[in-house]
């Protein structure tokens, strides 16, 4: 067993008055395709904020390829993390978010290549033969020049995917990333993650809704509820037969709304 | 017969006066107005209690009482500034206070998923402040700074409380030495709507060309 490239140790996080996760712990293993399940509300999309240093934490420790994410070593004690750790940190992991958060005034190409030139230092030349791959990679080669708002919702998603992608970060997460689209452009973006998926040995955490997709993505599927882990394990396990009644009902709940499994 | 001719001759040198108090007054404003409008949005509390003092102060008090200070009271400080220079800073400084509250609700005005994706991509704070978020502001600073250009234009006829010869205070000088009030102000009046027309036609020009591309994506 290698070490866990994400060890979530005792993590709580609130807003106000509302304790949104209170003592989460787990691990993930390098290159483990994981899937977030569970109704809406129940912390999902925080986890994966937090992991991207969007939100701050309430309290526990988060360790990201071996290192604290949000604490820093001081002495023999651990400080909280100031700007520049967490600068150091964010190379490993990267997001693609649900309304794709694209740069309005740069090209598709200007998007993909920003980040490397400017925290890697490459060379336009580099950035751009690299950012082409990946465009051919999500079947856009042709839209390099475009804006995004020239881009249906299911091209700016994988745009925002090559973009995500160009930083080679050793950890990609995904919060709900068809939602926001028409049903007949979910397909689209789920064939480049699949590909995706199977090709890198990148470690990849999924938000979904899609339970299908989920299935045939993910090496362990974990169910949350209220914050908590209510059962996780082998897809195959959660979606057929899964234990908890919470996670049955849940189950239930999303057959009768017409989504696959 | 009153020789015309030599009357507007005074009154087109003070529109040069006007034109070049507009144009430095300008330049200084933008300056300003982008110190202190990052000032405002600055994480360092000095920066931003500077830059709220600054703001507070020249929008509070009126840009007549600034000139008389810049020009009469700073000399005592052994700072003596040339009346144009006096000018240049009091409308300056004033316009730049109201257009540093343009910059900084411009940027705040950018959505907040921008800086979120910034932060996924690892930017620094300057890096996406340069890159993201200003490019972003500017097409939604420009048509009230156009507005603060007009107001600019209009507030440099109080230089003739430093001796100035703006074009208003050649009109009346030509008032009083030919008793006519029509055909002075007749002038002026032509030549302000003028000026005005000429930067609302750069402004568009200005927002055509930093919009271009961004079409369809926000009002
Ligand atoms: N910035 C915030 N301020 C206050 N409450 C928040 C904030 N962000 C999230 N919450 C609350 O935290 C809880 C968990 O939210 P989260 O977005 O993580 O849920 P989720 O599992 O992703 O749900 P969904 O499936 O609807 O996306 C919710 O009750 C939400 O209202
Ligand atoms: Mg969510």
């Amino acid at each position: 067993m290698p070490a866990p490239i994400i060890r979530i140790d005792n993590l709580r996080k609130t807003f106000g008055a509302l304790t949104v996760l209170d003592g989460l712990s787990f691990d993930v293993a390098p290159g483990e395709k994981l899937a977030l399940i569970g109704p809406s509300g129940s912390g999902k999309t925080t986890i994966l904020r937090i992991l991207m240093t969007l939100e701050s934490i309430s309290g526990g420790h988060i360790e990201v390829c071996g290192e604290q994410l949000y604490h820093m070593p001081k002495g023999a004690a651990l400080v909280p993390a100031d700007e520049a750790h967490l600068h150091r940190m964010r190379r490993h992991i990267g997001m693609v978010f649900q309304h794709f958060n694209l740069f309005p005034h740069k090209s598709v190409l200007d998007n993909i290549t920003l980040a490397p030139m400017l925290t890697k230092g490459e060379p336009r030349a580099k950035a751009e033969a690299r950012a082409m791959e990946l465009l051919d990679m999500v079947g856009l080669a042709d839209k390099a020049r475009a804006m995004p708002a020239q881009l249906s919702g299911g091209q700016k998603q994988r745009a925002a995917i090559a973009r995500a992608l160009a930083l080679q970060p050793r950890i990609m997460l995904f919060d709900e990333v068809t939602s926001a689209l028409d049903p007949e452009l979910v397909e689209e973006v789920l064939l480049v993650m699949k590909r995706l998926a199977a090709e890198t040995d990148m470690t990849m955490l999924l938000v979904t809704h899609e339970m299908g997709f989920a299935h045939e993505f993910a090496d362990r599927v974990l169910f949350f509820d209220r914050g908590q882990i209510v059962e996780q394990g082998p897809p195959d396990r959660i979606f057929t037969a899964p234990s908890e009644p919470r996670t049955q009902a849940f189950l239930r709940k999303i057959i009768a709304a017409g989504h696959r499994v | 017969m009153i020789d015309w001719q030599g009357y507007i001759g005074l009154i087109l040198d003070g529109a040069a006066v006007t034109a070049e108090l507009t144009v430095m007054g300008a330049a200084l404003a933008v300056v300003a107005a982008f110190a202190a409008g990052l000032g405002r949005v600055s994480r360092y509390w000095p920066l931003r209690a500077l830059a709220t003092v600054y703001i507070e102060f020249f929008r509070g008090t009126s840009i007549f009482v600034q000139l008389f200070w810049v020009y009469f009271v700073l000399p005592f400080a052994g700072i003596t500034l040339q009346p144009l220079q006096a000018g240049v800073l009091a409308l300056g400084l004033n316009v730049g206070a109201y257009a540093a509250e343009v910059v900084r609700g411009a940027i705040l005005a950018v959505p907040r998923d921008q800086i979120e994706a910034c932060v996924a991509l690892n930017l620094t704070r300057g890096q996406r402040m340069r890159n993201v978020i200003l490019p972003q502001a500017l097409p939604l600073m420009l048509p009230t700074f156009g507005n603060n250009a007009i107001e600019l234009l209009k507030g440099t006829a109080v230089v003739s409380l430093i001796s100035l010869k703006d074009m208003t205070f050649q009109a009346q000088v030509v008032r009083a030495q030919t008793g006519s009030t029509l055909i002075p102000f007749a002038t002026i009046l032509v030549l302000y709507f003028l000026f005005a027309s000429l930067i609302g036609w750069a402004m568009r020009r200005l927002e055509r060309r930093v919009t271009r591309g961004l079409d369809g994506v926000r009002a």
